[in-house]
């Protein structure tokens, strides 16, 4: 059996080029290593609880009607309803800095008064940083060059502190380079979340995975399931079958994955140019779960989603130790706009962390490392937030290393290559690459990396960009 | 197939398309870009449902035949003319 289109993973941006594919009468195949499917952006169970990984919130909520936003797009280009994904929007979310905190919810207005208040010489700047992202076209598929944000931001604002907050969440929720962000990436993640914002589905990742994989095995595609891929083989710069790790080999027109673009190009055989160190993403989390016996709000959680930073300056990048612990992500998922409240407490804590040190502990010093950095991040946490941990009833953290493990990205780099391909081509003419390492990121921008390069290379005839 | 068919025919494709839009308020003379936001990706997904529901193949050249719902019509009926509906 041949197929047109073979997709390794079962991520959202797989699954969502599965569907396009399947939707026109494509024979597809998707291929998925792990027992379940969602790839970086997935969910397991413990204890009979089950916890999303990845997933803080959607970013990108547009509501019902709105049909030129990402998530406009995507539901039409799926062909679900808005009311399908059974979105919950945040009530509000907050960037904290030591001398200063910035809110915003998802109306825009706020989060421009809220700078107008903290940052009053800085508005103007800001306003026209606006306009100058609302004026650029982030979702082209053409590469461009890299452009600094920190030096196209120091042009419109001079209070570094605004310029660190403003990058914080976008970076945390969206950044593959350590330090700085290429422009695109960064106008890409400001509309996404400041100016359309957060929301969570009823039912988290299972539900929205379920949703997907129903939808594309009802228009006939396949999937199989601990299907993981040794070798992509090349024939005269085309791909011309996969050999999976039980030794069955599967042949194919087109191949599209979404394990990486370096993961990708390493398992070609025969192999290609090494693909260089730097094309490889450096930057991963500890997350930590923490489920509670009190609703988070009585607590004095109040926030949907928290972005904070203790020190003077924010750092982004790799730490020196297992976990900087001077910066994070907070999350209670308890403080979105559900209709019935969920029946447990939860919140996650995400710092930055080092998969190099994570990586090199033997498993016994990694189990008490987890426990022990765990307790300093929460000590560093206690210092400016309520101590929850009276009210804890379960609680599990996931490193670098557990990513890798499961997705197979280098280094459990979550966001991938800091150098992304956004026309999704390869040296391998039927070979091409969609999620993380295409350049669309979080929860939308995956599942429109892979409606796009199914459209821009299986279903499009020609193979010119859509400028 | 009839005009009438020939614009219900249509009428399905934008509603698969855009499952939340009211298809009953569309007018026939306005560009359906306007009325219901169609993006160069929608009118694809039109070329294609076209080509996968009778196998027709609406050259580039002829996109804007497609650009409201009468010139829809004017431009596939007499290609659909001879056809049965495939459902």
């Amino acid at each position: 059996m041949n197929y047109d289109v073979i997709i390794i993973g079962s991520g959202l941006s797989g699954l969502a080029a599965g569907i396009r594919l399947a939707l026109f009468d494509k024979r597809v195949l998707i291929v998925e290593k792990h027992t379940v499917v969602g790839g970086l952006n997935s969910f397991y169970t413990r204890k009979q609880r089950t916890f999303d990984v990845g997933l803080h919130a959607m970013t990108n909520f547009s509501p019902k009607g709105v049909r030129t936003s990402p998530l406009g797009k995507l539901l039409k280009q799926l062909r679900f309803g808005h009311d399908d994904f059974r979105l919950c929007e945040q009530e509000m979310s907050e960037i904290r800095f030591p001398e200063k905190t910035l809110c915003f919810t998802n109306d825009f207005e706020l989060l421009k008064q809220e700078v107008a208040t903290q940052f009053p010489g800085q508005i103007d700047g800001f306003m026209n940083l606006v306009r100058k992202i609302e004026s650029f076209d982030a979702l082209s598929l053409v590469n461009s060059g890299w452009a600094s944000s920190r030096d196209i931001l120091g042009n419109f604002l001079s209070d570094p502190v605004l310029i660190d907050m403003l990058l914080c969440p976008l970076m945390y929720y969206g950044n593959a380079q350590e330090r700085d962000m290429d422009f695109y990436q960064f106008v890409i993640m400001f509309k996404s979340i400041f100016m359309e914002g957060f929301a969570k589905p009823v039912g988290g990742m299972p539900y929205i995975l379920g949703l997907l994989v129903d939808k594309y095995q009802n228009l006939g595609g396949e999937l199989r399931m601990s299907a993981e891929v040794e070798s992509i083989d090349i024939e005269q710069g085309a791909a011309r079958s996969l050999t999976l790790v039980d030794g069955e080999k599967l042949t194919a027109d087109a191949v599209i994955s979404s394990m990486g673009r370096v993961e990708t190009l390493r398992r070609c055989l025969p192999g290609l140019e090494e693909p260089t160190d730097e094309l490889v993403g450096q930057v991963s989390f500890v997350e930590s779960l923490f489920v509670t016996d009190q609703e988070p709000k009585e607590m004095g959680y109040n926030r949907s989603i928290v972005f904070f930073c203790t020190a003077n300056r924010f750092r982004y990048e790799v730490p020196p130790d297992l976990i900087d612990v001077t910066s994070g992500v907070l999350c209670c998922p308890n403080n979105f706009k559900y209709p019935e409240p969920p029946s447990e407490g939860m919140i996650r804590l995400t710092n930055l962390a080092s998969y190099r040190l994570w990586d090199a502990l033997p498993r016994r010093e990694y189990i008490d490392a987890k426990k022990e950095w765990r307790a300093r991040a929460l000590e560093n946490l206690f210092t400016f937030f309520p101590d929850f941990s009276d009210s804890v009833v379960f609680l599990d953290s996931f490193t670098p290393k557990t990513i890798f493990k499961y997705t197979g990205h280098l280094n459990g780099a979550v966001y991938g290559s800091p150098k992304k391909e956004k026309d999704g081509t390869t040296p391998i003419r039927n070979l091409f690459i969609c999620g993380t390492d295409q350049g669309f990121l979080g929860i939308i921008g995956a599942t429109l990396s892979g409606i796009s390069m199914a459209n821009l290379h299986i279903l499009q005839k020609k193979v010119v960009p859509d400028v | 197939m009839t005009k009438d068919e020939v614009r219900q025919a249509i009428l399905d494709i934008l509603a698969d398309i855009a499952p939340d839009e009211d298809m009953n308020s569309i007018n026939d003379e306005a560009t359906l870009r306007e009325q219901i936001d169609l993006d160069s990706m929608d009118f694809l997904d039109i070329v294609m449902e076209l080509r996968k529901r009778f196998n027709i193949e609406v050259p580039e050249k002829d996109y804007e035949q497609l650009v409201s719902m009468a010139s829809c019509i004017q431009y596939l009926q007499p290609i659909l003319n001879d056809r049965q509906l495939a459902s």
